[in-house]
This record gives structure tokens, sequence and C-alpha cells, in this order.
């Protein structure tokens, strides 16, 4: 049975599906990130996800382009990343509570507006929306590891783009190092004038409009349409994703990739003779094997920085 | 780039005021005045010295100059010129800097990229000028003759070169007024010779600097003339050349009459509490006491004063097992404590009312019920099998309640909606009912309304009387003076000297010692040892 496992393990059609899983997590996970430099924990991640997955939706149905449909899905993600950061910022919610509130709009807020705009209950089968192409590349057929890219979306080549921008961001750019600097020592960054909410602002924005993007690839690529929680976790699994790659974009990347490939392969296994109800839970398992792992590097390592960095500068008594 | 173009400053007007702050009253809304018309002024090129006690109000001062915070009267001039200043922007664009206590820096990243942290230099309009970043700090590094390695991360480097950095920031973003909050703190005794040679420096160059500090020796080195400020209102501007040390003592640490609490003639008898050759390196690894030795006799209130600083609160936090000490014994009725628990201690007969009553004294969100029971709610008298005997606690509590006076609703109240004075009376009436032998009381009146003070010194007294060893460490010279039998002062984590009785002692004297200008004989301190 391993050698079956193994053997549809290492086919391009396996390396195919993980890319395919790995896209929206990738784009949340990197949605993350961005939040999270610049000391904003955006935990509404899934409930951005499945607002942008009915807005691509509708915004494609109405213009009849796919392109703005992804866009607009983009764009409603800003607008409740910031309707976060103005909740969190202006009026001093707790982030925690203002993520929670927006995963359960993203839930019963979706179906409620699906059926008020379209009259549809719980899915977008009727609309006619558009969907996101995929790039075709037959001539990759066949090459191992490269066959995998034959027939993926846009938006997979999209999100392996914003690895590469984020991380621009983050380290070329002066808005990255404002990010960094807000995210870890807020009054260092409002000594020198700066303005830690505007710096937070355009995170969470930034934040919304990747996460958007995640949510526009689940309902114009990975399924026809838009259906009631159709994100279906993923938004955490990000959350995850992102953490264990401590908020670099590489980092973020490999995580997202393993997370893909335990929820691939526990597709693969579903046919293998195991007991389903076991292999359904690969990818929450390994899940947590990896942040055990990564939680423990953390401890060894947070203690071995106390031993050998002792800041006086800490230490002084206020006056 | 903001630089010193920018700041509308003219520094060639020597003699001039380039700041000046007018009848600048700031009261917290906690009810403490900060500053109660406060006139503060600084010439064109001179180092002038802040000077007060810890809780003077000189921070605030400064961070009113910074835009920080916001006072409820009066007026700032910068170069003459009226300026309202709402936020640290508005102070950097005035042309003024200022280098924390507590660094404002971001570890992670590199002195370059703290140096411009803000005013970035770009590439192609959008991308971060790494190189650009690097060329400024070397530029301006040089120029000021201020060394740090830009490509370092500010983790690695040492204190000094953090200070340095901020130093930097300050210049960089075209600061001609620097403003150093006790700089030579965290620093050692070389870098402070380093710094002092930086400031002399840029003194020359035509900046104007404000060093804050209560360090007498340093004061007299470096700066030119002095703002005393003392209980949130200044004692005047003086030259410090023309100033003795003796007269900045006494206008520094000079004390205004306080209530009188009746006290009759204290009669120690045999000590409870004997200290013993007590050393301890605190985790920053300095030493911060050195070689401590005395005893607490039962029927005496022992006082220790000094500057915030030098030793009491880590001397309090090694007698309560809080920190290990290097070396030394502690015995408590011949008993060896250090290496116990705190309940051990406790169980010995050991009270302790600490300096910090919401993380140490009290938990905010129990009630007084709860807080008044933490210490012996294990106790046989008010359980019952696996339940609380709830009759037992609430007339313990209620006695409590009514003895020491605590204003409440209810015993069932939340302790943080209480005020300050009354949380207090919450603490002291656990530790002073617990029937303890010796009571560790740190700073028991601060910040607490008249009254409370006055119950509290009272019961101190009363206890003191009944042959109980009291320990009273207090920030408050008045409060230690006129309460305390015989008094310790620490300075530098050192015994420097030691009061049989209080009595007859002046202020001038106890300031001398407190700021390290006088220290006792051996012999003189050895008198804190009593077998």
């Amino acid at each position: 049975m391993l050698a079956q496992i193994m053997s549809s393990v290492f086919t391009t059609v396996f390396l195919a599906s993980v890319l395919r899983i790995t896209t929206p997590i990738l784009f949340a996970a990197l949605a993350s990130a961005v939040s999270e430099r610049a000391g904003v924990a955006n935990i509404g991640l899934e409930g951005i996800m499945m607002i942008a997955a009915l807005s691509g939706v509708l915004f494609s149905a109405w213009s009849q382009s796919a392109f703005i449909g992804v866009l607009g899905a983009g764009m409603m993600g800003v607008l409740v990343g910031l309707m976060m950061g103005f909740f969190y910022l202006k009026l001093g919610t707790d982030i925690i509570l203002a993520g929670i509130a927006v995963n359960m709009l993203g839930g019963g807020g979706t179906i409620f507006f699906l059926f008020i705009l379209t009259g549809q209950r719980g899915t977008s089968a009727a609309v006619l929306s558009r969907m996101v192409p995929a790039l075709e590349m037959p001539f990759l057929e066949g090459i191992p590891v490269l066959g995998a890219f034959a027939r993926q979306s846009i938006l997979t080549y999209v999100a392996l783009l914003c690895v590469l921008l984020v991380y621009i961001l983050f380290y070329k750019t002066p808005l990255g190092l404002k990010i960094r600097a807000v995210g870890e020592n807020p009054n260092a960054a409002s000594s020198v004038g700066m303005s830690v909410n505007k710096v937070s602002y355009i995170a969470l924005g930034l934040s919304g409009f990747l996460a958007g993007l995640g949510g526009a690839y689940m309902s114009m690529f990975a399924a026809m349409g838009f259906s009631a929680n159709m994100v279906a976790g993923r938004g955490f699994i990000a959350l995850a994703a992102q953490t264990m790659g401590r908020g670099e974009p590489l980092g973020t990347l490999l995580s997202s990739l393993l997370f893909g490939a335990a929820d691939a392969l526990s597709n693969h296994m579903q046919g293998t003779g195991l007991p389903s109800q076991l292999v359904a839970t690969l990818p929450y398992l390994i899940t947590i094997i990896g942040l055990s792992m990564y939680t423990w590097r953390t401890i060894k390592k947070a203690k071995r920085i106390r031993k050998r960095h002792s800041e006086p500068a800490n230490s002084g008594e206020e006056s | 780039m903001r630089t010193a173009e920018r700041t509308g400053l003219t520094l060639d007007i020597k003699d001039k005021n380039v700041v000046e702050m007018r009848g600048i009253t700031m009261i917290y809304p906690n009810g403490i005045a900060a500053n109660q018309m406060v006139d503060f002024s600084v010439k064109a090129g001179e180092i002038h010295a802040l000077m007060g006690e810890n809780g003077a109000g000189k921070s605030t001062l400064m961070k009113i100059l910074m835009g920080m915070e916001r006072p409820q009267e009066g007026e700032i001039f910068i170069g003459g010129e009226k300026v309202s200043l709402n936020s640290a922007h508005d102070a950097i664009a005035k042309g003024i800097g200022m280098v924390h206590q507590h660094f404002m820096l971001v570890p992670s990243l590199t002195v370059a990229e703290n140096i411009v942290l803000g005013i970035e230099p770009k590439r192609g309009g959008f991308f971060f000028d790494e190189k650009g970043a690097v060329e400024l700090t070397r530029q301006f590094s040089e120029r000021y003759s201020l060394f740090v390695d830009p490509d370092a991360k500010i983790a690695d480097i040492p204190v000094g070169m953090k200070q340095k950095v901020e130093i930097l920031k300050a210049l960089v973003r075209g600061a001609k007024i620097l403003i150093l909050d006790e700089p030579t703190a965290v620093l050692t005794a070389r870098e402070t010779d380093e710094l002092f040679r930086q400031l002399t420096l840029l003194k020359e160059q035509g900046f104007t600097v404000i060093f804050i500090s209560h360090k007498l020796a340093e004061i007299k080195q470096i700066t030119d003339r002095m703002t005393i400020l003392r209980s949130g209102k200044s004692m005047g501007v003086h030259v410090t050349k023309d100033t003795s040390e003796q007269e900045i003592s006494r206008l520094m640490v000079g004390r205004d009459v306080v209530l009188t609490v009746e006290k009759t003639q204290a009669r120690p008898t045999a000590p409870v509490l004997k200290v013993r050759g007590l050393n301890y390196t605190n985790i920053w690894g300095k030493q911060v006491l050195k070689n401590v030795s005395f005893s607490v006799r039962r029927g005496e209130i022992l006082g220790i004063a000094g500057v915030e600083g030098n030793g009491q609160s880590d001397l309090v936090k090694v007698l309560f097992n809080f920190e290990i000490p290097d070396s030394g014994s502690v015995k408590f009725e011949d008993i060896e404590t250090i290496g116990k628990s705190q309940a051990a201690l406790r169980r010995l007969g050991v009270s302790y009312i600490p300096e910090d009553r919401m993380v140490y004294g009290a938990s905010g969100m129990a009630n007084i019920e709860e807080n008044l029971i933490s210490d012996r709610f294990t106790h046989r008298r008010f359980n019952t099998g696996p339940f609380f005997n709830t009759t037992a606690i609430r007339e313990e509590c209620n006695r409590l309640i009514g003895e020491f006076r605590v204003l409440a609703r209810s015993r069932k109240q939340r302790v943080k909606m209480l005020s300050g004075g009354n949380i207090q009376k919450v603490v002291v009436a656990r530790e002073f009912s617990s029937d303890p032998t010796l009571i560790i009381a740190e700073q028991p009146t601060r910040g607490i309304d008249v009254g409370a003070t006055e119950f509290i010194r009272k019961k101190m007294v009363e206890l003191s009387s009944e042959g109980k060893g009291i320990l009273l460490v207090s920030a408050d010279l008045a409060e230690v003076m006129e309460f305390a039998d015989s008094l310790i002062v620490l300075y530098g984590g050192e015994i420097v000297a030691y009061f049989e009785d209080t009595s007859s002692l002046t202020d001038l004297e106890m300031g001398e010692y407190m700021l390290g200008l006088k220290k006792q004989s051996e012999d003189e301190i050895r008198g804190a040892v009593h077998e």
C-alpha cells in the first residue's frame, strides 16, 4: 500500500494538485505576513476570503470580465481590511475581536447578500459569472515536475509573483522598513515623528487585497462560482503557515506548500483503502506537528538570545 | 530630508534663549501635579542641566517640550517664536531632538536603517536606498565624531553605541537642541567620558544640550547652567560653576513640612532580621548591592533612604527572595531565608507591602474579600472540608475593612475600582493583620491621599510599639526622617551612613549622603549591625 501511495505522490498530477491547493493558502498567508510584520494580528482572513469570493463572482457577472471580477475581489478585501483598521485603530476595538467579527460576517453575511442581490440560496450556480482562465502550456506536459505547471490558473502565477513582491516590499522599499519598524517597536517609530496608525492602515489594506485574491481564486477558478462556506478554514491554515514561515515571504511560501502538500496527500489517499476519516486528519496532523516544531525552536532560540543579550537600556528605572 | 535649513533656527545669536517655557502646569488625569508654574529657559550653545529627584517632574517637562504631553497651562517659545507642539513630529520640525532613557530603536534593523527611519532616502522614486542610508550615516558619524557601524544590527551593538545612534538620529533630522534623558544611567565610566567629550564637541559646534540627571559630579563636570526642579516646581536657574554641591543638594532634596503623627521614643530590643555582607549583581551584570550589612530590631522602624536607583528596590527584592544574592546571608530570627519561597517567608512571620501595588500588592480584577484573604485562604479557619467557610471569611473581611477604614461599596467590590489610597489600605490591611514579626514596607504611602497616608503611618508606629520590626523603604525623605527611629542611607548600592537616632538629622546632611558627597567612617556604618 505504501508503494501505491508513493507512486501516486511522485506524479505530475499530484504536484499539480499541490499547486492548486496551495494557491489560496499562499495568498492568505502572505496577507497575514504583511499585517503581522506591521504588528497587527489579522485573523479575519477567512472572512475576507469569503467576502472576496462572493465579490469576485458578482463583479465578474456584472462586468462579464474575469479581470474586473478579480480586481473587485481584491478591492473588497482592501475595504474590509481598512474597516478592520478603523475599528481597531480609531475606535479601539480589540483586533482579534474585529477579526472574529469579519469571519462571522464572511460566513453568514455572504449568504445573505447573495440572496438579496441574486435571489440565489447558498450557491451562485445560476449567476453567469466569469472564470479566471488557466495558462495553457501543453508543451510542458509529460516533463517531470514542470508538467505540474501545464494547466495552472493565472492566479497561481500571480501568487508566486506576490512572494517576490512582498519580499521586495519588506526589504527594498521605505514602506517595508516602516512596516517592520512599526511592528517591532511602535514607540521608536512614533518617536521619529512617523504615524504608526497610517502604516497599520496601509498594512491592513494590503493584507486585505492579498486575501481578496485568495478568495477570488476559490470562486473563480477552484470552483465554478460561489457557495456557502467554500473557504473552509483556509484562512486559518494560512495563519499557521505564516507563523511557521516566521512572516518571511520565502518561509511563508515553503510552509504554505507543506500544508498544500498535506491536503493533496489526504485527497490522494482517499482511494488507498485507509479509513477516510483518518486520512482526512492528515493536513491537521501536519499542522500540529509543524507548529509544535516551530514553537519548540522559537523557545530554544529565545532562551539563547536572552542569555547572550542582556539589554541594560531597558532596565533603567522610570524617572 | 529634513535638515537644518528647514528648522528656522539661527545659531549665531549667542546668549539668546533658544528654548523658553513659561508657566508650565501639567496635571495628570490621576491628579498628580507633575509641573506647577514651571519656567524653563535655555540659551543657545550651552549645556543646561535639568536636575531633580525622581518624580520631581523633569521627564514630564521634557515630554512637553517634545510635544508628547500637552500642559494645561503655559507657553513655549522656540528661537523667540511662540509654538504649539502637538506631536514629536512638531518638535522635530522645530529642531528639537530627544535621546530617551529607554532607547527608541528597532533591534532587528541596522544602525543606518534606524537612523533614516521615517525619512528614508529613495532610489528610483520607490525603492529604499540602503547605500544612501549607509552613506548618510557615515557622513554624520564622521562630521560629529560619533563613530558607529552603519551595517550592524541594533541588537548586536553595545549600549554606548546605541546611544550614539540615538544622538545621530536627532542630528540627521536637523536637531539643534538635544535633550538627553539621564544618558549616563546605562553607561560605563569609560562610555560616560566618551559621551561627555562628544557633547562638548557638539556644544563647540553650536548645538544646545539639555542634560537631565541627578548625579552631581556629572553636572559639575559638563554643564554651564542648571535648572533644579523639586516636587514639580522650579527652584530657579543657577550657574554651575558658582553653585556648590552642597547648595545643589539643598535645593534638590529639601523637604516640606509633613503632617505629624504622635510618636514616642522607640525602645528597640533583640534583632529580628540580620543582613550580613550582602552582594548582588543584577541580570544586566551590574553590581547593585555591595557588602550590605544591617539589622532590624523588634520595636523599631528602620528607614532606608536614598535617591531612587541606588539599590533600595534591589535590596527589597533580595530580602523577599525575588532575587538570589551573589553572597551574604539574610537571617530571620536566626533562620537563613535565602532560597526559601515567599510562602515560607510569610509563614515565618514576614509580611511585605510592595512598591507596585497593582502588580505585586493586589489583584485589580479580584474583589476586596479575595485580596484580603489571598495570603490566608488555605488556613483551616477559612475552610470547611473542600469548601470555603464563608461566614468566617465574611467576618474576617468585615473586621479588616472596618479596622483599616477601607472605603468601598461592599467587600465584593473589585479592587481596581477603588481609589489609590483605598487599594493601598487593602494591601496594608492584609499585610499588617497576618501577625507578622517583620514588615517590609516599600514606598507604603507613595501616590496616595493625605488621609490614607496618615492612617498607614499611624498603624506603622502602633505596630512598632507593639514590638514588631519594620523596615521602611521610602523615596519620600520626609517620611523616613519623621517616622524611622534609625536610618540607613544607600548610595551606589552601599550603605554610606547609619543614624541610630534620626531626631537631630538635618535635610542638608541627608542630602549630602544621598548624593554621595559624604560617607561615614567604617565604624559608624558598622553601627547598623546589631547582634
